[in-house]
């Protein structure tokens, strides 16, 4: 068809691929160009403004900002560790181990807290956390602590509410792997006398490798890009790094540090994401299958 | 003689459902044994029970003598050959037979070495460092074979590793799986629902059936003296009559049909009870047109309502005379019988012993195509 009338118009694919561009160059692009052009701008002394490296140099100036990126980053990889952990044993035994019947139903019991918004779901974590809080009356009652402690605003919590809010983004894409693994598979590396260990490393683990990777990408730009669990959850003391550009653009008015610092942690996410697939030797194109 | 796998007693229930029933039998080592049986008959049960992935609910396994049931399937000296081959698709051909090698904890050149000469042993030298799906289905056969010998079982259980392949290729599989058993010397135990290929390639064969062995019996016993009319009906083709029978003032047995025919029988049978019986024919022990000789021959006149061409395979769809049953009688190619034509009419005789008689059962049996 292409190739016997290629000068044919295909209206179709014009009509389609239209609103589709533009959401893409309006939403995407554009804004982003905008920024970036942002972020190179700076306003002298007599309100002028021109070219200037002043908004990247600040971010590796002042410690406060390149730690809280670092420890972004390094939280943002704990975290997405941890889901992957937990995620692994939950999507063998939905897919492997649960009866066909109550497949669905596990999937869905995964799916419901996300009907919630992510506001609810983290003030929810902070009813059960909090001093007053749930937990604290049940210890206090067993008599387990003699008096309330707080459990909120610290990098543990702020590390099991991020966990707890991405969970379901690497558990979906790597049921749809783990569901084709063929039991026999199993059953043969156990049959030519694999330990469970070895069989999660060289069979199991291999063969979800494209399921993990979709799912550890989602998680960790996810995680990276959170804002409110974090503010909510971590306190004072545990800032992200969404919060430095939240705070330059909205508390210091300054956008141009703030698009600065918002290309900075694109750029991050960007690598990590690269490195990791490399490692993995994994192609980006099977990973987004 | 050795025995490598004995299974005393064994049983497995799901539930109210009995897959196993109590089944005995020994293998001798270096022996091909079959389970043949329709699907559903509980083989693979059996065969997962040896190789540890199902608890028997009673019963004991024992290789070598020894008693296997608290052995975890990773620790018995058995491997199994999927039916889908179960190769791993994330490893080269190198590493899936390898792979077993590696978990006993051996390295280096002697795993070269192993896995090089396992696949000359399959015909396949320098396949090494293939990816599986290069593999034709014929060679991830053989691949699957490999992987678990190279382990050197006491036991090899194969479950239908031959059902995915077209037809050609499977006839060449049998040859290959048989000369390779005889080589490698290690006992088989084969499960399959194609009768074809429990005969060609097995010493003794156990014809199974809703849970139960009917027969164990060499492949040419089970063909010639079927022990039941299950067997007689699964193994090979047979041509049933539903007879009554009678005995003449000297004793011999003879089988009457509905139409009047009278059938005489090489054997005595125990007459009391319900004098239905179902009397089996095989269409190659039929003869066409006989010409008389010394040995008694039965005979009936029938017409021939169809030629069915099928080359060496060849056979007569006829229909006895005053009868609506149809009969398939061998028609040998060897143009004695070219002249035979659809709406001939012809003889059709076979010799007293090649008739078997069983008591109508009310069995049946679902032929899998």
């Amino acid at each position: 068809m292409k190739n016997s009338k290629p000068h044919k118009i295909r209206w179709s694919f014009i009509i389609f691929f239209t609103p589709v561009a533009l959401w893409l160059f309006l939403l995407i692009v554009f804004p982003h160009l905008e920024l970036l052009k942002m972020s190179f701008t700076g306003t002298d002394f007599y309100g002028k403004s021109g070219f200037t490296l002043e908004n990247y140099g600040e971010f590796f100036k002042e410690p406060i900002y390149w730690r809280t990126f670092a420890r972004t980053a390094l939280y943002s990889i704990f975290v997405t560790f941890i889901v992957l952990v937990i995620s692994l044993p939950v999507t063998f035994y939905i897919t492997k181990i649960a009866r066909v019947k109550s497949q669905g139903f596990l999937t869905i019991l995964v799916l419901i807290p996300f009907w919630v918004s992510e506001l609810i779901r983290v003030y929810g974590w902070m009813i059960l956390l909090r001093e007053s809080g749930v937990i604290n009356r049940f210890l206090v009652k067993l008599g387990i602590f003699s008096v309330p402690h707080e459990m909120l605003y610290n990098d543990i919590t702020m590390v099991m509410g991020l966990v707890y809010t991405s969970m379901l983004f690497m558990i979906v894409p790597i049921i749809g792997v783990m569901e084709s693994l063929d039991d026999a598979l199993i059953e043969a590396a156990y049959d030519l006398g694999a330990k469970k260990t070895t069989i999660w490393r060289k069979i199991i683990i291999p063969y979800v490798t494209p399921g993990i990777m979709s799912g550890s990408i989602i998680v960790f730009m996810l995680v990276l890009g959170s804002y409110l669990t974090p503010k909510l959850m971590g306190g004072k003391n545990a800032l992200w790094f969404t919060e430095q550009i939240y705070n330059s653009m909205i508390i210091y008015f300054n956008w141009n540090q703030g698009a600065a610092f918002g290309f900075l942690l694109l750029l991050l996410s960007s690598l990590i994401i690269f490195v990791a697939l490399k490692v993995t030797k994994q192609d980006f194109k099977e990973v987004v299958k | 003689m050795q025995i490598a796998l004995s299974v005393k007693n064994l049983t497995k229930k799901f539930g109210d459902f009995t897959a196993v029933n109590n089944i005995s039998f020994d293998v001798e080592d270096g022996k091909f044994f079959s389970i043949l049986g329709p699907s559903g008959c509980g083989k693979t049960t059996l065969l997962r029970m040896i190789a540890g992935f199902h608890k028997p609910t009673s019963g004991i396994i024992e290789i070598r003598g020894e008693n296997v049931l608290e052995v975890e399937p990773n620790k018995r000296p058995v491997n199994l050959v999927f039916q889908n081959l179960a190769l791993f698709p994330m490893m080269n051909v190198f590493e899936n037979i390898a792979f077993g090698l590696r978990r006993r904890g051996e390295k280096g050149p002697e795993v070269d070495k192993k896995v090089n000469l396992m696949l000359e042993r399959v015909g396949l030298p320098g396949y090494g460092g293939k990816q599986v799906n290069q593999l034709s289905g014929g060679q991830k056969q053989r691949i699957a074979i490999a992987r678990a010998l190279v382990l050197d079982p006491t036991v090899l259980l194969l479950d239908e590793p031959l059902g995915a392949l077209d037809a050609k290729l499977r006839e060449h599989m049998k040859v290959e799986l048989k000369k390779l058993q005889v080589e490698v010397g290690t006992t088989f135990v084969y499960i399959t629902h194609d009768q074809s290929e429990a005969m060609v390639m097995s010493d003794y064969v156990a014809v199974m059936n809703s849970g139960h062995f009917e027969q164990l019996d060499t492949p040419q016993n089970l063909y010639s003296n079927p022990a039941s009319s299950f067997v007689a009906q699964f193994v090979g083709n047979n041509n049933k009559f539903l007879v009554g029978l009678k005995k003449d003032e000297s004793g011999n047995f003879y089988a009457t049909t509905p139409e009047g025919g009278e059938f005489l029988l090489s054997e005595p049978f125990d007459l009391e009870g319900q004098n239905t019986f179902e009397m089996y024919v095989r269409p190659e022990a039929m003869i066409i047109n006989p010409k008389a000789g010394k040995e008694k021959i039965n005979e009936l006149n029938a017409d021939v309502k169809a030629i069915l061409f099928d080359g060496g395979n060849s056979r007569l769809l006829v229909v006895p005379e005053n009868s609506k049953q149809e009969l398939i009688v061998a028609l040998p190619q060897n143009h004695q019988f070219d002249h035979i034509k659809a709406k001939d009419k012809i003889r059709v005789g076979w010799y007293p012993k090649s008739a078997v008689c069983f008591k109508k059962s009310e069995e049946k049996i679902y032929e899998e195509l």
